[in-house]
């Protein structure tokens, strides 16, 4: 495994494969190489081995068996018409690749997407190919996350379930007409129905675990999606609500959102404008809302401005009180767990620290102080035993109060 | 019980060592039995110093305790204390015993979240659990051949607490059928394939200096990250430079940072190549506003605030400056920080009016290094001054002065388009092609940067140099004339 040739090609295909969010290698179930031949354990929580100077996680080896193409989606650096350098692996090489690096502990496994090569199905059985000599071949145990092709037969992507921990197929764009528009060869109705028959796969499996203890498994970490934010029209509401019917619908563990990033040899129907990194941020914090603190995404929209989108000053949580100040201020000493989760500044863990300490004694502001990070954010929303907000909640400049001051960048020195 | 023992004033328990949990149960279980409060044990580990020279040593438990005597500690505890144990903090034993003596009386003490002790044991059970994943995380291992010629893993890894045994099944779990050492300075575990063994303490050179495979997970580091997105503290917050050095990865940071700033740079310098096809501002209001989001040059780009003239509009003296400084940039006014306040002085001091007089800058943002809290002034280089200058001739255009005075080389620069010599050219005044004149003198920083004989004699040449500017300034006879002159330049030109 040496030669400089492989490292060419590894540089190609590994840059080809960042534009894919996802690096998690959580929530598969709990394996350990004892008793067995090869290398690899999972926990229900994955590893970060290392981070880039972009601050994004480095869990997973995540390259592209090959970055030649026959779709032309304009916002893939990889579609057909591009002018980028191509390389391929032969799965051979994924495999020792994989195995080397996490034999040096440098990885908690494979992350395995591909550009369409001959056809739909090829590229899928080639896919399967590496997870499966990856198990059977080298007994490994650590996470793998392949990237289905929703064009490829049902029963290939089926077989990858088997060697795989998680399956994703991204949905690409939030509107239908927007993937007509930027993927003309993927086709909106191929998709769904190929996450549908995943999600039945998962579903189907871990039934059939209850009952029959060798069950075969399949994808136990589930199945993910990514959406491509600011390359079509689609306002924020608009992705939210196109999320929850995907968690809603095919069971997904995770949807992903990446901001476009302009890409070298942009095509001409892309805009040139990339979004602001922060309006990423603010989406994955209304799917927290949405996951953790019971809100609807119809009430996520309520905390959007007019235009369907979500304030990038402040966080969708405090955009919400602030819309709905009749819900304020909340009993720290009385109010159900539903309600504290609700105030700006309270995470799940503070509210659960605080619901444990509330049966001891009433709780003073000092003592939520103690719990969170800002006491000041959270006085206006809350009732303690020595502190009640003194119509705070009817000011007009409470917004003025809370948003963060506008912060210097930070340089590296 | 009744108190027929005699207690020793002072109980002291030596333990085996530093993440010695079974046995600090146990002599803990002993000591609470015993009714002896946390004021009268004291706690360390064999081997260390001995951390109370005035306690009897207590190898055994006092054979008074009641064996009856129950002592509880709730599963959370428990929980808890086995991690924050393995903490490096000495007092972290006394810490452990004074909750679980309190825990005999409050059976909920754990859930109070807001009591200070518990929080102290959250914190240190936090801070462990971070070590212990990221142990998992940043180990590097090298591949090497043993005497048997089979392959073994090595490697090298420096925890800052006392983790390395609680982190033993992790990686036997992982690594079960290939055999690795992991090497540490203070013990080393060996795996052979079935059974763990512990060795000595060791050091970084007892592990390989190399592995070939490194090439390739440094390729793919480099070639995984976005330049697009740089998010350096996002970076440093999870993995802090402490774990950099056994980490082949790391040394290719500084180049990927250098980089994707070049490419900025890059960009920004051909965005800057038709600011002279712009139109020029109308009114120093503009001018102000404009500055404020130029992004024309890197120091633009920093983040910092930038920082307008300030003056008469119709000024008959324009005072330059070199870019703005750390007080500058905080109250956004030129001339307002150290260097500002020797200038003050020394104006007042040539009969020269500050008020009078429209102050700014050659460059209009503050360039620095940033050295922990403290911002350290940098000196712009030429192409950024030279690239500030459109801004500098539209406000000259506006104010018309009648004399420019320039403070230092970089103001020299942005009026005559090359770096004059100071020490050479000061105070004598140099007509301008727009028929102002320009005196240069140093830089009153300069001045704030010597000390004794030297910054006297700075100091005198200096107000010398402001006497000269003072002198043209209160004579009118000269201004008509030089006027024409320059009228006569521009027309025939």
């Amino acid at each position: 495994m040496s030669g400089s040739d492989l490292l060419e090609r590894l540089g190609i295909l590994a840059d080809a494969a960042k534009y894919d969010a996802s690096c998690a290698s959580s929530g598969t179930d709990k394996r350990s190489s004892r008793g067995g031949r090869g290398v690899g354990s999972t926990q229900g929580m994955g590893i970060c081995h290392a981070y880039a100077p972009d601050g994004r996680c480095i869990s997973l080896l995540k390259v592209l068996l090959t970055n030649h193409c026959i779709f032309d989606c304009h916002y893939c650096i990889n579609r057909k018409s591009s002018n980028v350098r191509r390389a391929r692996f032969t799965p051979a090489e994924v495999v020792q690749l994989t195995l080397d690096f996490y034999r040096r502990n440098y990885i908690e496994g494979l992350f395995l997407s591909s550009g369409i090569v001959k056809s739909s199905n090829h590229t899928m059985e080639q896919l399967t190919e590496v997870a499966r000599s990856l198990r059977e071949d080298h007994d490994f145990r650590g996470y793998i996350h392949l990237k289905a092709i929703p064009e490829a037969d049902p029963e290939l992507v089926e077989q990858a379930g088997l060697w795989a921990d998680r399956i994703s197929i991204n949905v690409e764009l939030p509107t239908d007409p927007g993937l007509a528009r930027l993927a003309p060869d993927k086709n909106a109705a191929r998709i769904e129905g190929a996450m549908g028959h995943i999600g039945s796969a998962i579903d189907e499996a871990k039934d059939a675990r209850k009952r029959f203890r060798h069950a075969p498994r399949f994808a136990p970490a589930g199945q993910s999606t990514q959406m491509i934010v600011g390359a079509d029209g689609a306002n924020d509401i608009a992705i939210i609500q196109r999320a929850s019917s995907l968690y809603g619908r095919f069971g997904l563990r995770r949807v992903y959102y990446s901001a476009f990033s302009p890409i070298p040899d942009a095509s001409a129907i892309l805009p040139l404008k990339r979004p602001p990194l922060i309006r990423e941020h603010r989406l994955y914090q209304s799917d927290w809302l949405t996951r953790f603190y019971g809100f609807a995404p119809e009430e996520i929209a309520e905390a959007a401005q007019d235009d369907g989108m979500l304030p990038l000053d402040i966080d969708p949580k405090l955009a919400w009180a602030l819309k709905r100040r009749e819900a304020f201020p909340v009993d720290v000493n009385t109010a159900p767990r539903e309600a504290l989760l609700r105030v700006p500044g309270l995470g799940t863990r503070a509210v659960d620290a605080l619901l444990a300490a509330r049966r001891h004694r009433r709780l003073r502001l000092d003592d939520v102080a103690r719990l969170t990070v800002s006491v000041a954010r959270l006085r206006p929303f809350l009732v303690a035993a020595d502190w009640r907000p003194t119509r705070l909640t009817d000011r007009v400049d409470l917004r003025r109060m809370l948003a963060p001051p506008q912060q210097q960048l930070e340089l590296f020195a | 019980m009744t108190p027929a023992r005699k207690i020793a004033e002072r109980v002291h328990v030596e333990l085996d060592a530093p993440d010695d949990f079974a046995g600090w149960r146990e002599r803990a279980r002993a000591l609470v039995a015993a009714h002896i409060a946390p004021e009268h044990v004291s706690w360390s580990v064999a081997g260390g110093t001995t951390g109370d020279l005035f306690a009897t040593m207590a190898s055994a438990p006092p054979p008074e305790a009641n064996p009856a005597a129950l002592v509880r500690a709730s599963a959370r505890f428990l929980d808890l204390a086995k991690t924050a144990l393995l903490h490096r903090a000495p007092e972290r034993f006394s810490l452990l015993y004074d909750l679980l003596w309190r825990l005999q009386a409050n059976r909920h003490l754990m859930d109070d979240a807001a009591d200070g002790q518990v929080r102290e044991l959250e914190r240190l059970a936090r801070t462990v659990r971070r070590d212990i994943h990221k142990m998992r995380a940043f180990v590097r291992f090298r591949s090497m051949r043993d005497e048997t010629g089979g392959e073994r893993f090595v490697a090298w890894f420096e925890p800052e607490h006392h983790i390395v045994r609680a982190n033993a099944a992790f990686f036997v779990d992982r690594f079960a059928n290939q055999q690795w050492s992991i090497l540490t300075p203070s013990l080393s575990l060996h795996w052979d394939g079935s059974a763990l063994q512990e060795g000595p303490a060791a050091r970084r050179e007892d592990a390989p200096d190399h592995d070939a495979t490194e090439a390739a997970w440094q390729r793919y580091y480099a070639s995984i990250f976005n330049p697009a997105r740089l998010k350096v503290s996002a970076m440093l917050k999870e993995m802090p430079r402490k774990y950099w050095k056994n980490m082949p990865e790391t040394r290719l940071i500084p180049d990927l940072i250098a980089g994707a700033q070049a490419r900025e740079a890059a960009m920004i310098a051909i965005a800057g190549e038709d600011i002279a096809s712009s139109p020029m501002p109308a009114n120093l209001a503009d001018i102000a506003e404009g500055i404020s989001d130029c992004s024309r040059c890197p120091i633009g780009c920093n983040g910092t605030r930038a920082v307008p003239g300030e003056g008469p509009t119709q000024a008959r003296l324009l005072i330059l400056g070199e870019q703005p400084g750390d007080t500058e940039e905080t109250m956004g006014r030129p001339f307002v920080g150290p260097a500002g306040a020797v200038l003050d002085r020394h104006l007042a001091e040539a009969g020269i009016d500050r008020s009078a007089a429209y102050l700014t800058n050659a460059v209009k943002h503050f360039k620095f290094l940033p050295r922990g809290k403290k911002r350290l002034h940098q000196n712009p280089s030429a192409r950024e001054i030279d690239h500030c200058r459109w801004w500098l001739d539209a406000e000259r255009a506006l104010v018309r002065p009648d004399w420019i005075l320039a403070l230092g080389a970089s103001a020299g620069r942005a009026l005559l388009g090359r770096t004059p010599s100071v020490g050479r050219e000061r105070g004598v005044p140099v007509p301008l092609p727009d028929g102002t004149h320009m005196l240069l003198t140093a830089h009153p920083s300069y001045l704030l940067r010597l000390e004794g004989d030297a910054r006297e004699r700075e100091t005198a040449r200096f107000v010398q140099d402001l006497k000269v500017l003072a002198e043209a300034l209160s004579s009118q006879h000269w201004r008509p004339e030089l006027r024409q002159a320059a009228e006569r330049i521009s027309t025939s030109g």
